[in-house]
């Protein structure tokens, strides 16, 4: 479907609503409990799973083309810079993965107003911001001027 | 207004507008930013920063790196092989440009805190291939998203921009953006000095192999709706390549991408009696393409050629074999961490159809094709190159400035420069930037957005609500009504008719003169009832505009199809009238221009310089 949401888990907080890209988690009206619209505008990209405080959703494959019976579970442990896999085969076979996220704390990037203002004259140069340093070579590299 | 009566009109004001916070709009954002330290920088998004645009999933690898400082690659080697893989055809300056910032936005993205893998043995970053470098990137979009949202003066999520303002007195020049809150339907007018058109390429304009739930899994992100093309071709915005669209060999269903598993872990593909396709196609190829086919490596469509020739022969399925690389839990790891992090539904796939790939081989397929200019491919706006560079007929102005003054762009929206990816989208988006800040210092006299065009739009923008809510009356229930379409009956048209006439997949990616004047036709139709569209709610009012969005490239698509009278990059499509490819009278772009008041079409071509 793409995605489905566990009526006994759902606590109706939005999150899923929040985050979806495609804008097809939405809260039912009369159970108060997210469900996705548009099975068919879902990439199964699980932004929602990922999302969701009480794991009330879960992924089954698209009907037109994965037989019925399998998993796909995530935990994305933000904090600990970690997101973990369980994957159950229709045969059930099961797998198991875990993988970094990020090295940094959430919230630690330095805005780049942060760092000195460039002068006014480097606006008119080809250089980005931190640039040359964060290239890590001696130089911008440069073409000679094409004929004008 | 009946339906929302209580609709408020928003007006919102900024030195620099940034429609689509993918990594194009993200990397405006910053550099904007750090050049423009008291500037109002304000970043629009159809959805939530923190996962939106193609990369909302994750993402494997980045896709364009040099590595200059290990003497890996030089940007000059980048333009080459950008040039040989969209058979000579691409904007070498920004191609080169890109190149050669893009390891500096690379550097600061570890430096943030994306997971960079490492070779053990020489300690650099893992290369996937030549260009590509292996991460954990299962948060890549959420981190780049925390810079930009630091940049911003204010990111408003859930804003669909539907139109581009232009100035009153000059409407060669840009003043803003309109659009519609989709959470509360509040009308949003963006007055802007500059505004950097970051918004998607095209997935779903043509009809996906999928039929059911499986069409949201498109290989590119259903929610790429073709904006970065429908704003600016509305505006008159001159746009080139637009027939350079891109069809992928990919696993097939679950699309996951092919690049990990044939560059780094050494999969190979065949047909189903295990042999090796590509090679004993090769002197066909030569026959459509000429030297172009000693590319190497091998131009993407021409794989695709040989891929759809061995489909078309019955000699599928065509399988990817990778039992016959995964021999190590590394090498296991590294395979399904590849589809975890950016292809979920990969995963899914090969649990559901109890696949193993560690011992059973998995089927490839071309897939639909799309319309983007950040991939393998070059669709989009023509845009003024860097000064220090560029020929004198491609430099008009500022970096990245398209042919309306003010407007830039980045990422899928900019023509010409292939190769980009998620690294060198957001590399695009700091050359917008920076040029847009200079653009706004420069400006003498701000641009003044028409009342009248903007009380106007407001008028179009939400018909579609009260044309459900009329005709919904006239009928008992259901989805027919003979006065209104849902937007998905206008997309599953749009889909069929551009499939069908203009060379998807149901006719293995060919059409002709005849059958692109056919489509065309059809489409004149579907562009009339989009004034009919039905949107029962918000969500349907964003489909309705997407659709607007899609229709509009997909004509534009159909037209520089027909404008090029050869079959310039097969395996992506094929002008059955026009076979071979010709460069005495085709070594250009294709340009067009439209203009929304007398919908007319202007075509011609715009010359190629070999600058490297």
């Amino acid at each position: 479907m793409p995605t489905y949401t566990d009526m006994t888990k759902c606590d109706g907080c939005g999150e899923c609503v929040d985050i979806c890209p495609s804008d097809i988690m939405h809260i039912d009206p009369v159970y108060r409990r997210s469900y996705n619209i548009e099975p068919n505008f879902c990439w199964e990209c699980y932004s929602c799973v990922k999302a969701c405080p009480q794991h009330a959703i879960d992924v089954r494959g698209y009907s037109d083309f994965a037989p019925l019976g399998h998993k796909v579970r995530v935990l994305r442990e933000k904090e600990k810079g970690s997101i973990s896999w369980k994957i159950r085969y229709r045969d059930g076979r099961v797998k198991e993965f875990s993988f970094p996220i990020r090295t940094t704390p959430w919230g630690s990037i330095k805005a780049p107003a942060d760092y000195a203002a460039p002068d006014a004259a480097g606006l008119s140069s080809p250089l980005l911001a931190h640039e040359p340093e964060a290239l890590k070579v001696a130089a911008l590299p440069m073409l000679p001027a094409a004929a004008k | 207004m009946a339906l929302f009566s209580s609709r408020k009109t928003i007006v919102v004001d900024a030195d620099v507008l940034v429609i689509g916070g993918g990594f194009g709009g993200c990397g405006a954002a910053y550099e904007s930013r750090y050049w423009g330290r008291n500037l109002k920088i304000v970043v629009v998004e159809k959805a939530n920063i923190e996962r939106s645009g193609a990369v909302a999933h994750g993402l494997s690898a980045i896709n364009c790196y040099m590595g200059m400082q290990w003497g890996e690659n030089q940007p000059e080697d980048h333009v080459r092989y950008a040039r040989g893989d969209l058979m000579g055809l691409v904007r070498e300056d920004l191609i080169f440009d890109i190149a050669r910032h893009v390891d500096s936005t690379v550097h600061k993205f570890e430096e943030w805190g994306l997971p960079i893998m490492k070779n053990p043995e020489t300690g650099r970053y893992l290369r996937e291939g030549k260009w590509q470098i292996m991460i954990h990137g299962e948060s890549y979009k959420p981190i780049i998203a925390e810079a930009a949202t630091k940049a911003a003066s204010k990111v408003y999520n859930h804003i669909m921009v539907t139109h581009l303002l232009l100035d009153k007195a000059r409407h060669d020049r840009v003043a803003g953006a309109v659009g519609f809150s989709v959470r509360d339907g509040n009308y949003y007018v963006f007055r802007a000095k500059a505004v950097i058109v970051a918004a998607g390429g095209a997935s779903h304009i043509y009809r996906p192999r999928a039929i059911g739930e499986g069409t949201g899994r498109t290989w590119y992100a259903p929610w790429s709706s073709a904006s970065a093309y429908g704003l600016l071709i509305e505006a008159g915005a001159k746009m080139i390549q637009m027939e350079n669209k891109i069809v992928l060999a990919r696993f097939k269903d679950g699309y996951g991408p092919v690049g990990a598993w044939f560059l780094l872990l050494k999969a190979y593909a065949t047909n189903a009696y295990g042999e090796n396709y590509e090679a004993a196609r090769f002197d066909e190829m030569k026959a459509l393409v000429g030297a172009y086919a000693d590319v190497k490596p091998m131009p993407t469509c021409l794989r695709n050629h040989a891929m759809i020739e061995e489909m078309k022969a019955g000699r599928g399925p065509i399988y990817m074999h990778t039992q016959e690389c995964l021999d190590t839990k590394e090498k296991e790891d590294i395979g399904w961490e590849d589809f975890l992090d950016m292809t979920v539904g990969q995963a899914v796939v090969w649990a559901s159809q109890n696949i193993d790939p560690k011992e059973t081989p998995s089927e490839l397929i071309t897939s639909e094709p799309y319309v983007m200019g950040s991939h393998a491919t070059c669709s989009g706006a023509w845009a003024s190159g860097p000064e220090d560079c560029a020929p004198a007929d491609y430099q008009w102005g500022y970096n990245r400035m398209t042919s309306i003054a003010g407007l830039f762009g980045a990422g899928d929206t900019i023509g010409g420069s292939a190769h980009k990816f998620s690294s060198g989208s957001f590399t695009e988006g700091r050359l917008a930037g920076k040029a847009a800040v200079r653009y706004v210092m420069d400006l003498q006299a701000s641009p003044e957005a028409d009342a009248a065009q903007i009380e106007k739009l407001a008028a179009t923008i939400f018909r579609p609500l009260d044309n459900y809510q009329v005709g919904r009356n006239e009928i008992v229930a259901g989805t027919v009504s003979p006065n209104y379409l849902l937007p998905l009956h206008g997309l599953q048209r749009l889909e069929k008719l551009m499939d069908e006439y203009v060379g998807g997949y149901s006719t293995f990616y060919v059409t002709s003169e005849p059958l692109i004047n056919r489509g065309l036709e059809l489409l004149s139709m579907l562009r009339e009832d989009l004034d009919h569209l039905g949107a029962e709610n918000l969500h349907q009012l964003q489909r309705a505009w997407e659709l607007n969005h899609r229709v509009l490239t997909a004509e534009s698509v159909a037209r520089h199809t027909l404008f090029r009278q050869e079959t310039r990059w097969p395996g992506y499509y094929y002008r059955a009238d026009h076979p071979t490819l010709d460069d005495a009278a085709w070594h250009v772009f294709t340009a067009s221009e439209y203009d929304a008041k007398t919908g007319d079409w202007r075509l011609g071509k715009l010359p190629v310089h070999h600058i490297i």
